[in-house]
């Protein structure tokens, strides 16, 4: 049962992730790398601040406002020096590796015995428990522990998601999102698009940041290279979760997204307890994003082949 | 209004590919002149609107538009003061969004865009009236993306945008050539309305010499990056479509005549 609580936290922990690539990869169809990148960048600017004594909901926001710096800055590389964006992307995502070791001063902090958002939601959740640790749910011995962390975990996802989908709604959110649709319309209304996909990119990885933050305080350690293969991860889910809503309206879509995250860490964890070896985690991911992006274009031909025959 | 001096633009300069779109094209407009542009296929009439539009800046020249000096205002500072219909249906709106979020997309076209709702009750309500004129049975579909409408729609629906602020220059680059002729019927009567309710200042590029001969108060004709006859008040309103085509025929034979007459005096003395 902790496993599978424990499942359902990290896949709605990297949820945000997938927001953040359904932002860059969906709304403004920029592939961008630089996620990989932030991930660790919000894991070891979080993880250093706790480590320091700054409170968790202030370590986990400077998080967010540095993965934001990140993005703005593969954004300024592709708007205003005309760098192709997976280029760009690539360039922030390699710098960015220093600059996480410097962050840290080593590859890898631990925050064992240090107070996180998990320390705090458990705390909340013993006090409410009156001092029990584990409570008994229909038949299960469940940790509180574990039972808090995933609820504040949804709630800050809930948030999250709607305050996207209001800003998405926005004046603001409505000419970013025709930006990514169509910028020869978007520049005639009178929007720089080239600041609109900074801000969009921006945004994007704040979100994938605040991901990283999180899962750090969640495991209880940062790493540098935990951000590896992320955007694959991100992009997998956003997938699942189209195919899930099966539409392109925009708060299925986002709700599409936060689903897809959480079926597709089910999957793995499946997958791991059938004995996948973790070492194939990656290669597999990649292959079936691989899949993914390749099926709609297997059944669209498949169409046109029976339309003609 | 409208105030084009010596404007002159060179793509791709210095390369086999080298064109000059546009040489010293003077042209200025009065306030609330509908002025057509016809030409041959390169002669720079879209070139010249994008010049305008602000898509590129031009090599030598000045633009002046509503008082202004724009010649160095980037495309999206210019969407301030004018408002644009392509040729292609596609390129005027937004596919994925709904026609009311293009519509509050335009509501706001060269002001700020904060946090604000862009679909008041009372914006939609106008929505619904504006769209409702356009007579294609749109005001019910409000909420549908964009990408389901026909071409025409789609045209009816940019030069509604276009003009949802009045801006103070209207420009329409073949707006109906890529339509069937019913639907480039109905966008033209469209556009004839529009303009004429709110006294726009419109330059139009057209390919049908029957639109440049019905429409507009005075018509240009471009040929090799320059203006080559310009008709203006009763000599514009007495053209028939049959004149244009003698004209585009004498561009013809005078071509025709460069081009034998420099063989010919290759041959001879080369």
């Amino acid at each position: 049962m902790s496993l599978l609580v424990g499942t359902f936290t990290i896949g709605f922990i990297l949820s945000l992730l997938a927001l953040g690539v359904f932002i860059s990869f969906r709304i403004f169809a920029f592939p961008d790398i630089t996620a990989d990148g932030s991930v660790t960048l919000g894991a070891s600017v979080a993880a250093t601040l706790l480590i320091h004594g700054v409170t968790p909901p202030v370590a986990s926001l400077a998080a967010f406002g540095t993965g934001v710096l990140a993005g703005a800055c593969t954004g300024t590389l592709h708007t205003r020096f005309k760098i192709n964006p997976l280029l760009s992307g690539i360039l922030v995502m390699t710098a960015l590796y220093s600059v996480n070791l410097h962050v840290m001063g080593s590859s890898n902090i631990s925050l064992l015995g240090v107070n996180t958002l998990a320390t705090q939601s458990e705390r909340i959740g013993v006090k409410l428990m009156r001092g029990a640790t584990s409570f008994d749910l229909v038949g299960w011995d469940v940790s509180v522990r574990d039972t808090m962390v995933l609820a504040a975990i949804v709630l800050a996802v809930l948030l999250t998601g709607a305050l996207l989908y209001w800003f998405l709604r926005t004046n603001l959110g409505i000419a970013m999102r025709a930006t990514g649709d169509n910028v020869q319309m978007i520049r005639a209304l009178g929007v720089n698009d080239g600041n609109m996909i900074v801000f969009g990119i921006a945004i994007s990885n704040g979100f994938v940041a605040l991901s990283g933050a999180l899962l750090a305080q969640y495991q209880g350690f940062a790493d540098v290279g935990m951000g590896i293969g992320m955007v694959v991860w991100g992009l997998a889910s956003v997938i699942i979760g189209e195919a899930l809503v099966g539409t392109n309206q925009l708060g299925l879509t986002i709700i599409g997204a936060v689903m897809g995250s959480v079926l597709f860490r089910l999957m793995v964890a499946v997958a791991l307890r059938w004995g996948l070896s973790p070492n194939d985690l990656k290669l597999i991911t990649a292959m079936f994003v691989f899949v993914a992006l390749i099926v709609p274009q297997f059944i669209r031909q498949g169409r046109m082949w029976r339309a003609h025959a | 209004m409208l105030d084009i001096q010596a404007v002159s633009k060179t793509f791709n300069p210095g390369t086999p590919n080298e064109v000059h779109s546009l040489r010293g094209v003077n042209l200025e407009l009065n306030a609330g002149s509908w002025v057509i542009i016809i030409g041959t296929n390169g002669s720079g009439k879209s070139t010249l609107l994008n010049a305008v539009a602000g898509t590129f800046f031009v090599d030598e020249g000045r633009i002046r538009l509503a008082g202004q000096d724009v010649t160095r205002w980037p495309e999206h500072a210019r969407a301030e003061l004018i408002g644009r219909v392509f040729q292609n249906p596609f390129s005027g709106t937004s596919p994925s969004l709904t026609i009311q979020d293009n519509l509050s997309l335009a509501a706001l076209r060269g002001r700020g865009r904060g946090l604000g709702w862009g679909l008041k009750a009372s914006m939609v309500a106008r929505m619904r009236d504006e769209v409702s004129r356009l007579n294609m049975g749109l005001e019910d579909r409000l909420e549908n993306a964009i990408g389901s409408l026909s071409g025409g729609q789609r045209q009816a629906l940019t030069l509604l945008m276009a003009t949802w602020l009045r801006p103070e220059l209207l420009l329409l680059d073949e707006h109906t050539a890529a339509l069937d002729p019913k639907s480039a019927d109905q966008v033209i009567a469209l556009t004839e309305h529009v303009v004429a309710r709110a006294k726009l200042t419109t330059l139009m590029v057209t390919h049908s010499m029957h639109q440049a001969a019905s429409l507009g108060d005075r018509l240009i004709m471009m040929h090799r990056g320059q203006i080559i006859h310009d008709f203006q008040g009763a000599e514009k309103r007495r053209l028939r479509p049959d004149d244009l085509l003698a004209r585009f025929e004498e561009v013809r034979r005078a071509e025709q005549l460069d081009e034998s007459a420099a063989e010919m005096l290759a041959e001879n003395y080369v």
